[in-house]
């Protein structure tokens, strides 16, 4: 049982939360707050399927630094986000802005929606109509 | 209408395959570049070859110019050296490096060995420089204009067959503009 339990302690270690850059200073719990959220909103340009929070490339790292630096400069979320877009582009939000390229994207999930509205309504009045033109019969056919 | 119950799906397959298919042969790593037809971002760096002088990006400023941002450890920059060199002999433009986070002997010893095609490159070993030119894998090649435009930017190593499709024919833009 002893054993057991080390196992499950030696186990549980490696996930413990690790920070990635080891101890970063906050002025305030706030400023961790923002930065927390702001490294998980940005992509990495490098490994594109991660954010910049949990990648370990050398330019994840810069970009880590580069919002801390923003964030203890006093900079607003809207400065950082747009600094980091004017270099890499929209390619680097997690949540790109509505524009007209993004209007197909944004509007996909809506527009596939309505389609299937549409698509139910059809079935449905088709099936009712059909219905009510066979009443008659199965009526006939129940009396008969 | 009873054909096109089942011709409809057919033909949305159809069309999903093509999507998909042509999905197979685009490269995720190709973000476009927001600084196209921006002003050129702004650096002020060492030079490689002279830590006491100082490369500007508006030194690059009025001729057509490339910038190449390289590294001794990246293994497509080796891939275009060759034709680096190849354009520099050729003086179609001059081409200015970046050394993107190396470091300065090995870089020295790559230009010695390799041979130099850069007219000057710029030191950038922490890569803040090239964050501002939003720099995230070499090789990556910009076309600046005489005005200090980027034109264009290439991911990936350069070959002849990229320089004739997409360099080419902007920088002969440029001159014709500038005549």
């Amino acid at each position: 049982m002893k054993r057991l339990l080390l196992l499950v302690v030696a186990l549980a270690v490696p996930f413990g939360a690790f920070a990635i850059d080891g101890d970063i200073s906050f002025d305030s719990p706030a400023q961790e707050a923002r930065y927390d959220r702001l490294t998980k909103e940005l992509r990495c340009v490098v490994c594109q399927n991660q954010n910049i929070a949990d990648s370990n490339a050398d330019l994840a790292k810069d970009l880590r630094g580069q919002v801390l630096e923003m964030l203890k400069a006093g900079k607003t979320d809207e400065e950082i986000l747009e600094f980091m877009t004017a270099r890499y582009g929209d390619f680097v939000l997690y949540r790109p802005p509505l524009k007209p390229t993004t209007w197909l994207l944004w509007g996909a999930p809506m527009i596939l929606l309505l389609i299937g509205i549409l698509g139910m309504i059809m079935v449905i009045s088709r099936r009712s109509r059909e219905a009510a033109d066979s009443e008659p019969e199965q009526v006939a056919g129940e009396s008969s | 209408m009873k054909s096109l119950k089942y011709l409809l799906p057919a033909l949305l397959f159809g069309l999903l395959l093509v999507v998909f298919y042509r999905g197979l042969f685009l490269n995720p790593r190709e973000v476009p570049s927001p600084l196209i037809g921006k002003p050129a971002p702004a650096f002020e760096l060492e030079s490689l070859s002279n830590p006491k002088q100082s490369f500007a990006t508006s030194d690059m400023f009025g001729k057509p110019a490339l910038l190449n941002v390289w590294a001794t450890w990246c293994a497509g920059c080796r891939q275009e050296h060759g034709f680096l060199m190849q354009l520099a002999r050729s003086g179609e433009v001059p081409i200015y490096g970046l050394n993107y986070r190396d470091e300065r002997s090995p870089a020295l010893q790559w230009l010695s060995r390799l041979g130099d095609p850069y007219v000057r490159v710029a030191y950038d070993p922490d890569g803040m420089g090239s964050l501002d030119w939003g720099v995230y894998g070499a090789p990556e090649t910009f076309l600046i204009s005489p005005d200090g435009t980027v034109v264009y930017k290439h991911l990936g190593p350069l070959t002849a067959e990229v320089w004739s499709r997409d360099f080419r024919p902007r920088i002969q833009e440029m001159q014709g503009g500038v005549r």
